[in-house]
C-alpha cells in the first residue's frame, strides 16, 4: 500500500513536471524569407529583418521570459531555393513563423509547404490575392495588400476619371499575371475596355519594345502590371518615348515609396497608386518610421513591405503571450490570431478574416510636384481612403474553401 | 510594319550597349586572354560615377563621359597591377573566378550603401542649339518617336566602337600590342615595356565598359545590379562573336540588339532567351563563333 501511494505521488510528480514543462515551452524563431540581392531587397529585404528586431524588441516578450530568434535567408525570387530553405527552416532549425516571403511565385510555393507542415506565414510581401482565394490556407495570413485591392482601388479610381481603354504591361509570372486578372475585371466592371496586353520577362533592363506597342495601341491608360525595377525602369523609359506628353496615362499598379524615391520627382510626380502605409500618415507611423531609418544603412523610410513585418510580428507576439507558451501548432496559432482584433500604431486597428485576409484602409496617394515636396522622402498626397471591409475582396466573391457560407 | 521599323531602331539602341561592353571585352580577352566577368561591375561603377560627379561636384553628362572611363579605367588599371597580372599564363580559369568574385564584393559593396532600387539621372538639358535643349525631347519620324538621347547614343557608340577597332587593327600601337600578345619575348626584346601596354589595354578596356555606364545612366536607373543583369547577355554576345574578334563583337553586339528586338515584338515572352538559344546554335554549327579564329 505504502508503495503503492508513494508510486501515485511520484506519477503525479512527473505528470505535473511534465505539464509544467509543457506550459513553459517559451522559444519562438522568426524565419525572415525575402529578396536580400535582388530587385526587391529595397521593398523587403535587410529593412524586413530590422522591422523584426524592432517587432521583438518592442513586443517586451524577452522580460516575460520568451526567448526569440530570428533568422534571415535570401530566396533570390526562385521558388525552389525558397522551398528549399524553408523546408531546411522547418525540418532542422525549427522555425515557427515565416514573415515577409515576397514575390508570389515563392509564396505560393511556400505557402504549401507552410500548410503541409503545420508552420505559419505572415505574408507581408507578395501580392498575388489567390493567397486568400483559391490558395488559402488555415496557417497563413496575408497582412498588407493583395493584388485585388490595388486593382480595385487605383483602377476604379483610373476608370472613373475617364481613363476606359487599358493595355497592360505585364511581368511574365504569377504576380503580374495575377494582377494583370484582378485589374482587367475591374475595368471591365466600372465599363472600360482591355485592348491588349504585352508579357515582359521579370527583371527586364530595356522596356522600349513593350512601351512603343502600348503606344501604338492608343489606350488611354498604360496598365503596369509589375513591381520594384521592373516599373522603375517603365516609367522612366515611358518619359524618354513621350508616352505621358502624347495624351496616354500611365498607371502604376503596384509602387513603393522606395520606386519613387529611386525615380526623383521629377519623373514620379503626377502618379496615382495604391498603398496600405506611408510613413508620414500619422505621428504612430512616423514616431516608427524614424526609429527604423536611423537603424538603415541608406536611412531609407520603411516600405508597407517592411512596416507589415513589424505590424504582422506584433500582433503575432500579443497572441502567442496570451496563449501563455507552447506555440509550435501552427492551426492554431493563426485561429487565435484571427479571433484577436488587431492593433498597432502602423496600420492602426483591423481584424482578420476567415480566408487570411487582414484588413485595414487602403489609401489613394498622388506622388507630389517637387516643388511641393520639403525633401527626400516627402512625396506623397493623400487623395482617398478606402475602408479595409470595401477595399479587400468580399467574402461573397470568395473561392476559399475557409470561408463558410 | 510602322511598328517594325520602331522595332528595328530600339533594337540597334540595345545593340549599341551590347556592342561598347562585348568590344571591351573582346579587347581584354584577346590581348590578356583573361575573361573579364567584371566587366558588368565596371559598367555599374561607370554609371555610379557619372551619378557621384553630378551630384557631389556639379560636373554634367559631357565631362563625365570623359572623366568616368578615365577613373574607373585607373580602378582598372590597379586591379590589373595588384591582382590580375599574377595570373598570366594560367588557366582560363583562374582569370574568371578572380574577376567574378571582385564583382561580387563591388556589387556587394554599392548595394550595402544604396540599395538596389538605384539613382535617378537625368538626360542632360545642355547645351541649347537651336529647339533643343541638350539630347532631350525626341523627334517625330514618321513611324515612331524617337528620343533624340537614343538616337545619341547609336551614333556615338558606333563611332567609338570602328575607332577602337582602327586603333588596335589599323595603328603602329595596335600592331605592337598583338605582336605582344603572339610572343611576348620578342617584342619585349625589341625594347617595348610589354607589362605597361597589358595594364593600359585592361584600362582601355575597363573604360570602354564605364562609358557604356555613363551612356546608359540617363536611360536604366543607376543600379548596382544594373551590370549584373547585363553581362550574362553580352558574354553570350562575346561567344556568338567569336571571342577576342574586335570586328566580331561589334558587328554581332548590333545584330543581336536587333534580333532581340524583333523577338520583344513578336513573341516578348522569349525576348530574355532567344540571345542564348542563338549561342546554342552557333556553338554547335562553329564552335569558334561566327568570325572567331580556332584556337
Amino acid at each position: 500500500m505504502k508503495h503503492r501511494i508513494s508510486a501515485l505521488f511520484l506519477g503525479t510528480a512527473l505528470a505535473l513536471a511534465a505539464g509544467s514543462a509543457v506550459a513553459q515551452d517559451k522559444t519562438v524563431k522568426i524565419g525572415v524569407l525575402t529578396d536580400n540581392s535582388g530587385l526587391y531587397s529595397d521593398l523587403g529585404g535587410a529593412g524586413s529583418t530590422v522591422a523584426a528586431q524592432m517587432a521583438v524588441e518592442d513586443s517586451g516578450l524577452a522580460a516575460k521570459g520568451w526567448k526569440i530568434d530570428i533568422v534571415s535567408a535570401d530566396h533570390q525570387n526562385k521558388p525552389d531555393i525558397g522551398t528549399t530553405v524553408a523546408r531546411q527552416w522547418i525540418d532542422v532549425d525549427k522555425v515557427d513563423i515565416f514573415v515577409d516571403v515576397l514575390n508570389s511565385g515563392v509564396a505560393l510555393a511556400v505557402n504549401n509547404l507552410v500548410k503541409e507542415k503545420n508552420a505559419i506565414m505572415i505574408n507581408t510581401g507578395a501580392a498575388t490575392s489567390d493567397l486568400t482565394n483559391t490558395q488559402c490556407s488555415p496557417n497563413t495570413i496575408h497582412w498588407v495588400y493583395d493584388t485585388y485591392m490595388l486593382a480595385n482601388s487605383t483602377g476604379q479610381a483610373l476608370v472613373k476619371a475617364g481613363g476606359d481603354t487599358w493595355y497592360f504591361l505585364t511581368a511574365d509570372y504569377a504576380f503580374g499575371h495575377a494582377l494583370e486578372r484582378d485589374t482587367s475585371a475591374v475595368v471591365t466592371k466600372s465599363g472600360g475596355k482591355v485592348i491588349g496586353t504585352v508579357r515582359h520577362p521579370l527583371n527586364s533592363s530595356d522596356f522600349s519594345s513593350f512601351l512603343l506597342q502600348a503606344q501604338a495601341s492608343k489606350a488611354k491608360i498604360i496598365g503596369m502590371a509589375n513591381a520594384g525595377g521592373d516599373t522603375t525602369n517603365t516609367i522612366k523609359q515611358a518619359a524618354e518615348f513621350g508616352i505621358v506628353s502624347g495624351g496616354q496615362k500611365l498607371a502604376g499598379l503596384l509602387l513603393f515609396i522606395n520606386d519613387v524615391h529611386s525615380l526623383g520627382l521629377k519623373v514620379a510626380q503626377g502618379l496615382n497608386f495604391t498603398e496600405t502605409f506611408y510613413w508620414d500618415l500619422n505621428d504612430g507611423t512616423r514616431a516608427f518610421s524614424k526609429r527604423f531609418s536611423e537603424r538603415m544603412k541608406n536611412k531609407a523610410m520603411p516600405s508597407m513591405v517592411q512596416a507589415g513585418v513589424y505590424s504582422g510580428l506584433i500582433h503575432y507576439f500579443k497572441t502567442i503571450d496570451a496563449m501563455g507558451g507552447n506555440p509550435h501548432d501552427g492551426v492554431k496559432v493563426v485561429a487565435k490570431m484571427k479571433e484577436t482584433p488587431t492593433d498597432d500604431p502602423l496600420f492602426g486597428k483591423g481584424t482578420i478574416r476567415a480566408d487570411g485576409r487582414k484588413l485595414h484602409p487602403a489609401y489613394l496617394f498622388e506622388v507630389k510636384k517637387p516643388s511641393e515636396s520639403k525633401g527626400p522622402w516627402d512625396y506623397y498626397k493623400l487623395i482617398g481612403t478606402t475602408p479595409g471591409e470595401q477595399a479587400f475582396r468580399p467574402l461573397s466573391e470568395s473561392a476559399c474553401p475557409l470561408v463558410k457560407k | 510594319m510602322q511598328a517594325l521599323y520602331a522595332q528595328l531602331l530600339v533594337g540597334l539602341i540595345n545593340g549599341s550597349f551590347y556592342a561598347l561592353l562585348s568590344l571591351g571585352l573582346a579587347v581584354i580577352f584577346g590581348m590578356l586572354n583573361i575573361i573579364n566577368f567584371a566587366h558588368g561591375a565596371l559598367y555599374m561603377m561607370g554609371a555610379f560615377c557619372a551619378y557621384f560627379l553630378l551630384h557631389l561636384t556639379g560636373i554634367g553628362y559631357w565631362w563625365a563621359l570623359i572623366i568616368a572611363p578615365i577613373v574607373v579605367g585607373i580602378f582598372g588599371m590597379i586591379l590589373e597591377r595588384t591582382m590580375l597580372q599574377w595570373l598570366a599564363g594560367l588557366d582560363h580559369l583562374y582569370g574568371l573566378l578572380l574577376t567574378f568574385g571582385i564583382a561580387l564584393i563591388v556589387q556587394g559593396v554599392f548595394q550595402n550603401y544604396f540599395g538596389s532600387s538605384g539613382l535617378p539621372y537625368a538626360i542632360p538639358d545642355y547645351p541649347e542649339v537651336g529647339g533643343f535643349r541638350g539630347l532631350q525631347g525626341g523627334m517625330n519620324l514618321g513611324f515612331m518617336f524617337l528620343p533624340i538621347y537614343r538616337g545619341w547614343v547609336v551614333v556615338f557608340s558606333l563611332v567609338v566602337c570602328l575607332a577602337t577597332w582602327f586603333l588596335i587593327e589599323k595603328t603602329r600601337l595596335g600592331a605592337n600590342l598583338r605582336a605582344a600578345t603572339e610572343n611576348p619575348t620578342l617584342v619585349r626584346a625589341f625594347g617595348i615595356n610589354v607589362p605597361r601596354m597589358i595594364t593600359l589595354t585592361y584600362g582601355l578596356g575597363v573604360g570602354l565598359a564605364a562609358l557604356a555606364g555613363v551612356l546608359s545612366a540617363p536611360i536604366n536607373q543607376v543600379r548596382p545590379l544594373m551590370g549584373a543583369d547585363l553581362i550574362i547577355v553580352v558574354f553570350a554576345v562575346v561567344v556568338i562573336g567569336g571571342m577576342g574578334s574586335i570586328m566580331g563583337s561589334i558587328i554581332t553586339g548590333f545584330a543581336l540588339g536587333v534580333i532581340e528586338g524583333l523577338t520583344k515584338y513578336f513573341y516578348p515572352e522569349a525576348s530574355n532567351t532567344v540571345v542564348f538559344v542563338l549561342m546554342v546554335l552557333v556553338l554547335l554549327v562553329k564552335p569558334t563563333g561566327l568570325t572567331g579564329r580556332a584556337a
